[in-house]
């Protein structure tokens, strides 16, 4: 075996206005865990479906095992030995843990010899699965379990992780760096793309940095500080978020006594929420997304109404009221899904303007829509929060996601709300636009407001909130200040590791 | 004898009754698998049967008759799938626009075939099988079509169950974007389950104008292809259960049939509206249980597929 | 090879060239089915297109044109507010035949009485028929989530027994001599539904087409009811969180599309047609979908795709005279329509691009 498992030279993929990759080289060595890291958008997702033989690179080269490596498709990838976790989960819901594991193998044996090999390494790694359960009844973790081991049971040379961490618990990473550990001593390559910049110090040899599709670094990620990683990632020094200037009003906004009723076939219910909110306060709201959250924000913004007396503004009794009725109060709400939910993605931001900007905006009149109106209002959201597009007639889905974000923000934060909720309001943001979004919830504060933040980045609860509870299984923890909270005790919020243990290994 | 109708007769007239509709759904709950709904049922029965039907009388063979309803039913499925898979048409319009386009063309096509009467199909001999009573009749006086069709729908069965080809299959019904991230052909697949649901939606139209009527009429299927798309949904997507759903479509209609033979004094057309009222009926029976419990429905049904990467 | 490429914005030029390409092309196409049935492609397209506007008798043909428009849409006008919103009415049939029975019923029940009210009366009976039948899928969806295509088509057919059981029984004309079908309202003149002027094909269902087209042309474009509505078609959780209660949508559409049948049922059955029989509907309900997808769901666009559609049917019925071509031809034609507007479809959300495989 040569000194160096994959090398790549001058990688370039470009799509139509943008340069996802632009000359991309590196190596990775048998046993290495690299870390390939960078900020949204700055091409590291084109760059490993390349590797995995989704993409076809327009030039460069690879070579794998000292030859030359061009997959067609990820079939020629798998069989040469390389094997993909993706960030979003490749998984089919209804189906069975043994199943989806067939279907990401070239020749499998029969089920029942598979479900056999399933135990085994589950258990080898400190993985336990059950092979015949349905993967839409498992939690974040053990989904990403089976992608785990789905790809082990190939024997891979080289194992892409993408974003592996998002989605688990501080306990669960812990087990998940144990196995990759584990499995880097046996020899083999690990490819660990994230953002999160101290977990790349604690588990990864070597790194790689990535800024616009070009690589501007390469490292030994535990001879640099995060700070460091962060200024090569964003390329130059970021200002930190301003919390100062902010006083605690009376109580506002309550929950008492919350119950919901799935919304889907594989969803949670929520299960007897209660929290108060005071006006310039700033809750944090953590956990794994699928535990809730999307139920929270549907139930608080008025799309499932809660039994009487469960919700309440300024002491009345907001819980049979519509999304329309609680904007008239000042309940404000932007969800996670960008396109589809707080936005539409094939009508133009004048016409997303419209979409909940009709009630606390002269927007209409006796129902009749003014244009005019929500295109000066559209334009207003565009200005005040630097969305970058070339004006107000473009569709939603033309907006890059940070862009697009920011207008959805904007769009709630302008209508001046006295209570706002948000889900995930810097997912898949880039780091300046993200900055600028907790900026802005920040000063919606700072004037008066409650705000709700539901998030899965604990470090993005911890800078902006007050206080802080964790959503598990439909469950809310009791808040507690964010002040002093150590990691450790967030995970026990959190649940620790939802009730799965590490086997013994 | 109950109330003039002759249950035996009743329990054997069901099961020809409900062949062309339990071909049809067969078909469709194969395509819907896949993820894609295909509502052009109706168009692809029709032509089938006029296909069919022209085949076996122009040849003189109803074998080859029932080959060219299946390529006939086929070639339209093909058509959808090209428009909805290739050119990324709304799936829900395209099949409306597949059901209107089969009526005129079969229209069209069954011109010069009005009023003739098609080869016979053969009943399949058991020999002392068929003198058994009560079962001889029930199970062993049918014509070949009959017991194929039960053929396929075993084999469907077991090929979604326990095939490689039927798990990817389900797969891509799932989740496409999943199945194409781990390298399969969302679109051949999806184009293969068409092609395949379209043979078995012409299949049984064939079986309708060479064995039921037997003739060709314009508009012959009268809402079977529509029929077998309820009985999709009655199943749950499951294929043991679409047997189960169009024996109880073909027993009502067959049992209609023998109350207007049977001369009760029901007007004749309130009698036939009771197969389409009877299925409105079971699919808010159906969707009123199912209401709370896990929808069978796959899960990338009707949505189209792009790769974007 | 050719990839798609998806377009961030929708392509506004497609949007109205699309309609116009997948007319031509299905004059190509219906030549060439024309030219396989042995006729001569050009003289047909012509008789089809040309010679009811233009040749010679067009002045009879001109008011046959309102007639036919007339009820194709009235129905599309409706049927698109719902297939905007994503829902979808496909049993526009058996709304039109209820409405039909429900007005004819009311006119037959006072003959021979004469009124001004009467034909009011009807208007409203009709109306409210069609919306009856189309409320049956709307409440079945919204109490149970029954699938409104299904059940909706599953109505056209018992309408349809139920139509010949009317003509055959309660409705047949006592002074018939036996015949099935009802007295004839053309000669009840308090129930009947004249040409407005002379010679132009203008009845009171035209003029509530024109006055749908307007109607839902506000609705649509102007009115924030029409937003929601196009919002929920789009994105149905965006929908939900503009405050879109789904129920109401379904109920609303729903009813709106039944009772916009309805009424061109009643109009049909007072006016041109006059009486009720077992083959009273003409699959107007059912054309009307192919005039909806036609027009692009857009208020002014069904009106000038339900005056091409009415075209074909008229043209194809003088083609059926002077070249013998078989009336299931035209159904072929108006097929073939709806396939290529859905295929070109794909050049307003696409870009086609000459190149490589996608990877």
């Amino acid at each position: 075996m040569s000194e160096t498992l994959l090398r790549i030279e001058g990688l370039t993929k470009a799509y139509p206005g943008v340069v996802a990759n632009d000359g991309v080289g590196f190596q990775i060595r048998p046993g290495e865990v690299h870390a390939l890291l960078g900020e949204n958008g700055a091409g590291k997702s084109t760059l490993v479906k390349m590797i995995y033989g989704l993409v076809k690179p327009d030039a460069g080269t690879m070579q794998f095992q000292g030859a030359p490596y061009t997959p067609p498709e990820p079939r020629a990838a798998r069989a040469a030995g390389v094997a993909m976790v993706f960030q979003h989960f490749s998984l089919f819901e209804a189906l069975s843990v043994a199943e989806n594991v067939a279907l990401g193998m070239e020749n499998p044996p029969s089920m029942r010899t598979l479900s056999a090999r399933i135990r085994d390494i589950s258990s080898a790694y400190g993985l336990p699965l059950d092979p015949t359960r349905t993967v839409g009844d498992l939690s974040a973790g053990e989904r990403q379990r089976v992608e785990i081991i789905r790809c082990l049971l190939q024997d891979p040379k080289l194992l892409i992780m993408d974003e592996p961490t998002s989605v688990l618990t501080p306990q669960e990473v812990e087990i998940l760096f144990g196995t990759l550990r584990k499995l880097a001593a046996e020899g083999t390559a690990i490819l660990y793309i994230s953002h999160k910049l101290e977990e790349i110090r604690a588990l990864c040899d070597g790194a790689t940095i990535l800024r616009g599709g070009k690589v501007v670094a390469s490292c030994t990620p535990r001879e640099k500080s995060a700070r460091e990683l962060a200024e090569l990632m964003v390329g130059g020094e970021f200002a930190a978020t301003d919390r100062a200037g902010r006083k605690t009003g009376a109580k506002i906004f309550e929950v008492t006594h919350l119950n919901l009723a799935p919304m889907s076939a594989f969803g949670p219910a929520l299960k007897d929420l209660s929290f108060k909110l005071a006006a310039g306060e700033v809750l944090g709201i953590g956990g794994v997304a699928g535990n809730g959250q999307e139920e929270l924000i549907a139930t608080l913004s008025g799309e499932r109404p809660s039994a009487a007396g469960t919700v309440s503004l300024h002491g009345q009794d907001i819980s049979d009221l519509g999304p329309n009725d609680r904007r008239r109060l000042g309940l404000l709400a932007a969800p996670e899904e960008r396109l589809g939910h707080a936005a539409v993605p094939n009508l133009s931001l004048t016409e997303n303007a419209i979409l909940t900007g009709t009630v606390r905006r002269p927007l209409t009149r006796n129902g009749f829509l003014n244009m005019g109106a929500a295109k000066r209002f559209a334009e207003e959201i565009i200005a005040g929060f630097d969305v970058r597009t070339p004006g107000p007639q473009v569709a939603a889905r033309a907006l890059s996601g940070g862009n697009l974000q920011k207008f959805v923000i904007g769009r709630e934060v302008l209508q001046a709300p006295e209570v706002l909720v948000v889900n995930q309001p810097t997912w898949g943001v880039d780091a300046a636009a993200a900055a600028a979004i907790r900026q802005s919830l920040l000063d919606l504060a700072a004037k008066g407001a409650a705000v709700i933040v539901i998030s899965q980045d604990l470090d993005e609860l911890m800078e902006i909130s007050d206080r802080f509870c964790a959503l598990n299984e439909g469950r809310l923890s009791a808040p507690r200040p964010t002040e002093g909270l150590s990691m450790e005790e967030i995970g026990l919020m959190l649940g620790g590791a939802h009730g799965m243990q590490e086997a013994a290994v | 004898m109950i109330g003039g109708i002759d249950i035996v007769t009743l329990i054997a007239a069901l099961m020809a009754a409900s062949t062309p509709v339990l071909l049809a759904a067969t078909g469709e709950l194969v395509a819907e698998k896949s993820g894609v709904l295909n509502l052009g049922v109706e168009g692809m029965m029709i032509l089938g049967a006029v296909a069919g039907f022209a085949t076996a009388v122009t040849t003189g063979s109803p074998v080859l008759g029932f080959l060219g309803g299946a390529v006939a039913g086929a070639l339209l499925a093909s058509l959808f799938a090209v428009l909805t898979q290739l050119l990324l048409s709304n799936q829900t319009a395209t099949g409306l626009a597949l059901t209107l386009f089969g009526l005129g063309l079969s229209a069209l096509f069954g011109k010069g075939f009005e009023g003739i009467r098609p080869p016979p199909t053969t009943k399949l001999d058991f020999g002392p099988l068929s003198e058994i009573p009560v079962l001889g009749p029930i199970l062993f006086h049918h014509d070949w079509m009959v017991y194929l069709s039960l053929v396929l729908v075993a084999a469907t069965w077991a090929f979604l169950k326990y095939a490689r080809a039927g798990l990817i299959l389900r797969a891509v019904g799932e989740n496409h974007d999943a199945a194409h991230a781990l390298g399969y052909r969302v679109i051949a697949v999806r184009f293969a389950a068409l092609a395949f649901g379209g043979a078995l939606a012409g299949l049984g139209g064939a079986y309708l104008s060479l064995v039921r009527v037997p003739q060709w009429t314009e508009g012959m299927t009268a809402g079977a292809g529509w029929i077998a798309l309820a009985i999709v949904v009655f199943a749950s997507w499951k294929p043991e259960r679409v047997l189960v759903g169009a024996y109880l479509f073909g027993g009502i209609t067959a049992l209609q049939l023998q109350l207007q033979a049977a001369g009760y004094a029901i007007p004749v057309h309130l009698l036939s509206m009771a197969p389409y009222v009877i299925t409105v009926l079971v699919l808010v029976i159906l969707s009123a249980t199912h209401r709370h419990g896990a929808p069978a429905a796959p899960a990338a049904l009707g949505r189209s597929f792009h790769a974007s990467s | 090879m050719i990839t798609l490429v998806k377009r961030p914005t929708p392509s506004q030029f497609w949007a109205y060239a699309t309609p116009v390409l997948a007319v031509l092309a299905t004059m190509v196409a219906g030549g060439i089915l024309f030219a396989a049935l042995g006729k001569d492609p050009i003289a047909a397209i012509k008789v089809i297109f040309y010679d009811p506007l233009f040749g010679p008798n067009a002045a009879y043909f001109r008011g046959q044109l309102l007639v036919k428009a007339g009820p194709l849409i009235l129905i599309a006008a409706g049927l698109a507010v719902g297939f905007r919103a994503g829902i979808w009415n496909i049993g526009a049939e058996g709304q039109y035949i209820m409405g039909a029975l429900a007005g004819a019923s009311v006119a037959l029940a006072a003959y021979p009485a004469e009124s001004h009210w009467l034909f009011p009366a009807m208007v409203v009976a009709g109306a409210l028929g069609g919306w009856l039948w189309g409320m049956i899928p709307a409440l079945l969806k919204t109490a149970f989530g029954t699938s409104e295509i299904l059940v909706s088509l599953m109505l056209v057919y018992v309408a349809q027994n139920f139509l010949a059981y009317a003509a055959f029984g309660p409705l047949k004309n006592p002074e018939g001599y036996g015949f099935p079908g009802s007295r004839n309202l053309q000669q009840y003149p308090s129930a009947h539904n004249p040409e407005l002027i002379a010679g132009t094909g203008m009845h009171w269902g035209v003029v509530a087409a024109l006055m749908a087209v307007i109607a839902t042309y506000i609705l649509m474009q102007r009115h924030i009811a029409g937003y929601r509505i196009r919002v929920a078609g789009e994105a149905p959780r965006a929908a939900r969180f503009a405050g879109v209660v789904p129920a109401k949508l379904v109920m609303f559409c729903l009813g709106l599309s039944g009772a916009f049948a309805g009424l061109a049922g009643l109009f049909e059955v007072a006016g041109p047609n006059g009486q009720i029989t077992d083959s009273f509907n003409a699959g107007y309900g059912f054309t009307a979908i192919i005039v909806a997808f036609l027009g692009r769901l857009n208020a002014i666009g069904i009106l000038l795709a339900g005056l091409l559609m009415a075209l074909t049917y008229i043209g194809g019925d003088m083609a059926q005279l002077m070249l013998g071509l078989p009336t299931a031809a035209i159904q072929v034609f108006q097929g073939m329509l709806l396939f290529f507007l859905l295929g070109f479809d794909l050049l307003t959300q696409y870009r086609l691009r000459l190149g490589r495989a996608r990877a």
